[in-house]
């Protein structure tokens, strides 16, 4: 287990290292001089080169990549171009819209699609399966932008329930925090619940098959105890697995998601600092939600190993 | 996950091994049938309107503009008083188009890629892998985002933005199919007979995961159309005046109140077309695989 | 029986409904959501040429010698009078008692003298260095009198001194205001969550009368849809300038809105480099011009709000020549002879540039379907405000259509290396002739000279005036119709019920 663990944290750190490497060299290519975009129209020559100066943009690539590399270890990811303010506070306030939603559209998609999934699997072949395997075809055919375009207009713009965008903050308090974030998580989360959903059903009725499923039932337990014990937590594998790849995608989500409703969150934070060539708000953003996944992908490695106590030699 | 399934000792069938009966069990798949029916619509859709469209969608006729669906413009008008269902035709190139070139990138790449690993296995292997740990921890509409502010926004970056991420899908499925397939008696019998690693890929290998190949391609093509959707959608895909989907999305958002018709076809096609992709993808992968099929 | 206690309960329901109306009355509402477009850089005036900038901290929050009101009259600010010499070289201004900035400094003639000589300087990084540079000298005669020479007679110098880029700053907080703005307005800026909301309070220790809001929030909504949806679900209050004109019908059909209809200083024009082939010879600006329909692109693009222009001028100045407007009439016979002339009878491909407002990228998607049809094919390539400035506006570029919003700027034609990149001596003769003009007859006449011939030079494609559509809730006052200058002035701003 140790052994495994240890493999796993040297391959995540690896690819955490050549991820800060593709983005340093990416943003490198990005046309445009960022302090003349930063001093605008007017600046004289003198001013660009003194602000390039400033913000280190002369010295050569391996020096800044590795001042930036040697910030980060401390925890600076640097100063932001266009705002006056450090990156590392940019992304403060933004994570706090971000990660609820991601969180809140996981659990959303969580809570609908197991119960789904297994309610499917146990009426396999009739009619309701069919009926709802029939509705999860769809809910992955629609794009979330567009689903969240007919949520607003109904929720905020025809019935007014909730706001059709904008976010409060959460000193506004819990409620009205959440009601700010119920139909982007809702929009995020029901596409995701239809894959998830279809992969619990499917893992469910192949695991229903297998043979310690039928002793089980030979061994005289009732069909709803040989699911419970048995069945689900092997079912379970892929559906977690599918949960870590969801809860990367819901981030990647969050920027459209987040363009659609106005929320200040980490998407829109990103988008804005590629147009407007804010490279440090890039760089520390992007690592940031690499690092997320690359993390989450992590955890779902050892998820998997305490569900399975197989993998974790068959990963060696 | 399909590669993987291989380890079962299940004997992958062969290319062309049964022909009639595939394309029986084909024909007897609801999901099939409905799934092929609707992408053939949408080809043909696609394809005529090279030849015609009820109306020219690069005249904009101001006066006309945001009508709703009436029998002279079945879907309306937009903004312009351009025929949206004319717009939603031509917008279909667009997405088929982008689509298909980036599953194509992601196959001319990723499948040798992944023959490549499987037969060298170690360094080759790892690198391969770490790669494509790499490709995937960065969120697709994020880079897609990045190399847009790289190039400027466009089709052919969409397609490259898209394209990239098919590659690791690619190899990881050839990979995995791959490597099951060089432990099996009849490859031993071609190495045994002198054959290059190149050589028994080609003539070994690949035939036996064709099939995996065109189930997981079919929903990568579909994946595409959601992502060049989405795309368009923040303004960096097609550019105007050619029409596209996710475009024609964006455009209609501030006039939800006035005219939600401009919204409503133009995500349903989006809908149809993913939807008959899908359901197609599915009714082959049970056609394909027998074992899959027994489970159903 | 029934038939007394209905009307009783009806009075009952009468009573009660008049008394939860009137609820809020008694706590009357003194905050403001106002959404803005564009999120400023950061918030000195001073350092900078977004209007952005201005639209927050204008009249709000700092103050100039001079301001600028709704309807572009130059009225007293921090200089409570003036007086100025027979020659028209010597202004003598008396400042305000009393004044105190932000952070409890006072503001006296120093802080004038600070701010103009800061601003004219050469390491100056102020965005609008024209507004000074008449300026000679500045001397402070005693704390309350600053007086201003100038080296010749500028009839536009009060109101240069009403911009946004001349308020008064205190030598003790310049350099932050990039940050936390310090001035002596009647605002103090409070917050401001990047890439969300601006948030500025109540100054109590302002000089002049109280404004009535305590707090007013500017939130930042880039997004026609969003602000539509911000609006309509009451998350703001106002939006000066609405960025989507097709929703206004349904924002002016519904009773909780007020949808005001103002004028701008914007001329929006098909911008043309006129020193590259083939938008050099005259011939092809000229079939340009009478390819353009400009009603249908203010009826495409900006569903209907906006007035067509035929030359360089604000429609609502008395010295704007109307008739201009025929000179290309719409003829695409005409405009293909002149093509082919020109030595383009099939026509050709060219770039046209377009910045984020909608009115450039549906007016672009207009007008490249409108020279489509003389064989003019046009590539459309969308760039931000950044690469716009990095670019067009340096002149490298073939079209691109933007709006002009400085008032009274046609001056800009006389400098050849302006972005147009036009020479014209005769322009360059008027507008000489113009800058040292004082009577305002004379003026007008010189201005309509000017006009007539940027308009038979075609030297841009004219398209219209920009409308500004003001929608706010119906119970608000106060706010400006007309934008003489980008600012939102909520010195003025109040709750009706």
């Amino acid at each position: 287990m140790s052994y495994f663990l240890f493999r796993r944290l040297l391959s995540l750190l690896l690819t955490l290292l050549l991820a800060t490497i593709v983005i340093f060299a990416v943003l490198e290519i990005v046309p445009g001089d960022p302090a003349r975009l930063m001093l605008g129209i007017n600046a004289t020559e003198d001013a660009v080169a003194a602000l390039r100066e400033q913000l280190g943009l002369n010295q050569p690539l391996l020096t800044r990549y590795f001042s930036w590399i040697g910030g980060l270890l401390q925890g600076d990811l640097g100063r932001s171009f266009t705002y006056s303010s450090s990156v590392g506070e940019l992304i403060g306030e933004r994570i706090w819209v971000s990660l609820p939603l991601a969180l809140l559209a996981l659990t959303l998609s969580t809570v609908i699609a197991v119960p789904v999934g297994l309610y499917a699997a146990a009426r396999r072949g009739r009619a309701s399966d069919t009926a709802i395997m029939a509705a999860t075809q769809f809910g992955i055919a629609i794009p979330n932008f567009w689903f969240a375009l007919l949520l607003v207009y109904l929720f905020a713009i025809v019935l007014r329930w909730v706001p059709a965008g904008g976010f409060p903050g959460w000193e506004a308090g819990i409620w009205p925090a959440l009601k700010a974030l119920a139909l982007p998580a809702i929009a995020l989360a029901l596409p995701q619940a239809a894959i998830l959903s279809r992969i619990a059903r499917s893992a469910l009725i192949e695991v229903l098959g297998e043979d310690f499923i039928r002793t089980a039932r030979a061994k005289g337990l009732t069909r709803s105890q040989t699911l419970w014990h048995h069945a689900l937590r092997n079912a379970l594998i892929p559906v977690v697995t599918i949960m870590g790849l969801q809860f990367a995608f819901l981030l990647a989500g969050t920027i459209i998601i987040e363009n659609v409703f106005y929320l200040p969150g980490l998407g829109r934070l990103v988008f804005q600092a590629i147009t407007q060539h804010d490279l440090p708000v890039v760089q520390g953003t992007v690592l940031l939600l690499v690092a997320s996944v690359v993390l989450t992908n992590f955890l779902v490695d050892l998820v998997y190993a305490w569900i399975d106590p197989r993998l974790r030699k068959t990963a060696q | 996950m399909t590669g993987q399934r291989s380890d079962t000792g299940e004997r992958l069938p062969e290319a062309g091994s049964e022909p009639v009966g595939l394309a029986r069990r084909l024909l007897a798949s609801r999901a099939f049938l409905i799934g092929a029916i609707i992408t053939l619509v949408i080809l043909a859709m696609a394809l005529i309107s090279f030849l015609w469209t009820p109306y020219d969608v690069t005249k904009l006729v101001i006066a006309n503009r945001l009508k709703p669906p009436s029998p002279s413009h079945l879907f309306g008008t937009d903004h312009f008083g351009r025929d949206i269902f004319s717009m939603i035709m031509v917008g279909s190139r667009n997405s088929i188009a982008v689509a298909l070139v980036a599953v194509g990138i992601g196959m001319a790449i990723g499948v040798p890629l992944g023959a490549w690993a499987a037969a060298k296995r170690g360094i080759a292997d790892d690198i391969l892998m770490r790669t494509n740990d790499l490709i995937f921890a960065f969120p697709s509409i994020l880079s897609a985002v990045m190399i847009t502010a790289i190039f400027g926004p466009g089709a052919i970056n969409a397609i490259i933005a898209i394209g990239i991420f098919n590659i690791p899908v690619f190899a990881r499925l050839t990979r995995g199919g791959a490597l099951s397939l060089w432990t099996r008696e009849f490859v031993l019998a071609a190495r045994v007979s002198g054959k290059g690693a190149a050589r028994i890929s080609i003539e070994h290998i690949l035939p036996n995961i064709t099939n995996l190949l065109i189930v997981q391609g079919t929903i990568q093509f579909s994946l595409g159309i959601l992502a060049e959707a989405a795309l368009s959608y923040v303004g960096l895909g097609a550019q105007p005046p050619m029409p596209s989907w996710g475009r024609m999305l964006f455009e209609a958002q501030t006039m939800m109140a006035i005219a939600p018709h401009m919204a409503i076809f133009p995500g349903l096609a989006i809908i149809l077309t993913v939807l008959g992709l899908n359901l197609m993808g599915d009714g082959l992968r049970d056609a394909l695989d027998p074992r899959l099929r027994e489970t159903k | 029986m029934s038939y007394h206690r209905f009307p009783t309960g009806l009075a009952a329901a009468l009573f009660l409904s008049t008394a939860l109306l009137s609820a809020p009355a008694l706590a009357a509402k003194d905050t403001l959501v106002m959404g803005v477009v564009l999120e400023p850089p950061h918030l000195d005036p001073t350092a900078g040429a977004a209007a952005a900038i201005d639209e927050v901290v204008y009249a709000n929050v700092f103050e100039g010698l001079t301001r600028i009101n709704e309807n572009g009259e130059v009225m007293p600010a921090l200089a409570e009078s003036w007086e100025v010499s027979e020659d028209g070289k010597t202004y003598t201004f008396k400042l305000r008692s009393g004044v105190k900035f932000h952070d409890g400094t006072d503001f006296d003639a120093e802080d004038v003298k600070f701010s103009l000589d800061r601003a004219r300087a050469d390491d100056s990084t102020n965005a609008q260095k024209g507004l000074f540079s008449a300026i000679e000298s500045v001397e402070v005669s005693d704390p309350q009198t600053v007086v201003v020479t100038l080296s010749n007679p500028a009839g536009s110098f009060l109101f240069n001194m009403g911009w946004g880029d001349a308020v008064i700053v205190a030598p003790e907080s310049a350099d932050g205001n990039k940050e936390n703005p310090v001035g002596t307005g009647p605002f103090k800026f409070s917050n401001w969550a990047k890439g969300s909301a601006i948030e500025i309070t109540r100054n109590d220790g302002y000089w002049g009368d109280a404004v009535a809001l305590s707090k007013a929030t500017f939130r930042i909504i880039p997004d026609a849809a969003a602000a539509t949806n911000a609006l309509l679900a009451g998350d703001v209050d106002a939006f000066a300038n609405f960025p989507a004109p097709e929703a206004l019908p349904q924002l002016e059909a519904d009773p909780r809105f007020a949808v005001v209809q103002g004028s701008t200083e914007g001329e929006t024009i098909l911008s043309t480099n006129n020193s590259k082939a083939p938008f050099s010879d005259i011939r092809v600006r000229q079939a340009i011009a009478h390819t353009i329909d400009r009603q249908a692109i203010i009826d495409g693009a900006m569903f209907g709000q906006g007035t067509p222009i035929g030359t360089h001028f604000a429609p609502h100045h008395p010295a704007y020549k109307a008739e201009l407007i025929d000179t290309y009439p719409h003829d695409i016979e005409k405009a293909k002879a002149l093509l082919a002339e020109a030595g383009f009878p099939e026509g050709f491909k060219a770039t046209l540039q377009l910045p984020p407002p909608t009115y450039a990228r549906r007016g672009g998607e207009i007008i490249a379907s409108q020279l489509r049809e003389i064989g003019i094919d046009l590539e459309i390539i969308p760039v931000e405000w950044k690469q716009w400035l990095e670019g067009p506006f340096k002149g490298d570029y073939d079209l691109t259509i933007v709006s002009h919003t400085e008032p009274l700027d046609i001056g800009i034609y006389a400098n050849p290396d302006y972005y147009f990149k036009y020479d014209s001596k005769e322009l360059q003769d008027v507008i000489a002739k113009l800058n040292v003009t004082a009577d305002t007859e004379e003026r007008y006449k010189l201005m309509g000279e000017a006009q007539t011939i940027i308009s038979k030079d075609a030297v841009n494609g004219y398209l219209f005036q920009l409308a500004k559509s003001g929608v706010w809730n119906a119970k608000i006052e106060g706010l400006w119709k007309n934008s003489p200058v980008q600012a939102n002035d909520l010195t003025g701003v109040h709750w009706n019920d």
